[in-house]
């Protein structure tokens, strides 16, 4: 599976579009942590384990929207974004869409 | 001392003394922090990075992937203090100027070195996004996730190295 966030790829053409996919996560952050956040928040910097939690939730996201592309049998998903929003506090959602398409080698 | 002043002290004193010791170490590490980004940033200069959409024709590229890299970055004690002063007045943040460029230039270093690190040197159709998190039990904390995306590809337009 291809993901990409361009609308086209290099020595391919799609061939078939299949709509959107997407695929989303909604986290809740671990209060544990946050302790450790509220203390990095005195001297300020990165809060490493709110960047881990973002990054395995967008992966996960990603993995879902892979699923869905698969299962409408595309071999690719293109012009992909990212968007997240806080729900209540302590919580967010993360999300990925793209278009699945087939895409083949262009003869050229 | 009565309790008076004793609560007194305890409702002005604690936070001074946060702000102080966040001023200090949170400047402190701010400048550690920027540092660290222009010496990564000078590093990772091979691999390129643009924001345009469209497949360059005159570029011989292949293996697209999707790269991202983000950072969360909090504000210290004293530039909340100063940012809620700036609140009254008016006018520009200079501490959280500071604090969406730390997150955006950290999530950009952090997503060309998917990129290198999967074998590709250049990334097309860069994205930024910002997000404010919520963080620490009160709520009043300010911090922010910066992300940073776009497609990875391998370009070998460049002659290969002669031995």
């Amino acid at each position: 599976m291809i993901v990409s966030n361009m609308e086209e790829l290099p020595g391919q053409r799609v061939v078939r579009h299949l709509g959107v996919v997407q695929g989303s996560t909604v986290q809740a952050k671990n209060v544990f942590r946050d302790i450790g956040a509220s203390l990095k928040n005195l001297i300020g910097g990165e809060l490493r384990a709110y960047t881990d939690l973002m990054n395995s939730a967008r992966e996960e996201a990603i993995a879902r929207m892979k699923q869905e592309a698969e299962a409408l049998g595309a071999n690719a998903i293109l012009n992909v974004r990212f968007a997240t929003s806080t729900i209540t506090q302590g919580a967010a959602e993360l999300l990925a869409y793209g278009t699945a398409v087939i895409v083949e080698e262009s003869p050229e | 001392m009565t309790e008076q002043t004793a609560a007194l002290l305890f409702n002005f004193g604690v936070p001074a003394v946060l702000i102080v010791a966040g001023f200090f170490a949170g400047s402190w590490n701010e400048r550690r922090h920027f540092r660290r980004i222009v010496k990564r940033e000078e590093e990772l200069r091979a691999i390129l990075a643009f924001a345009i959409r469209r497949m360059p024709s005159d570029l011989a590229l292949s293996a697209p992937h999707l790269v991202t890299g983000s950072a969360v970055i909090s504000v210290d004690y004293f530039k909340r203090f100063a940012a809620g002063l700036r609140g009254i007045v008016g006018g520009r943040i200079g501490s959280y100027e500071s604090l969406f460029e730390r997150a955006r230039r950290e999530a950009m270093i952090r997503m060309k070195q998917t990129a290198q690190g999967a074998g590709s040197n250049i990334v097309l159709n860069v994205k930024l996004d910002t997000t404010r998190i919520y963080a620490g039990s009160r709520g009043g904390i300010v911090s922010v996730e910066a992300i940073a995306y776009g497609t990875a590809y391998l370009r070998h337009d460049e002659p290969a190295e002669i031995h």
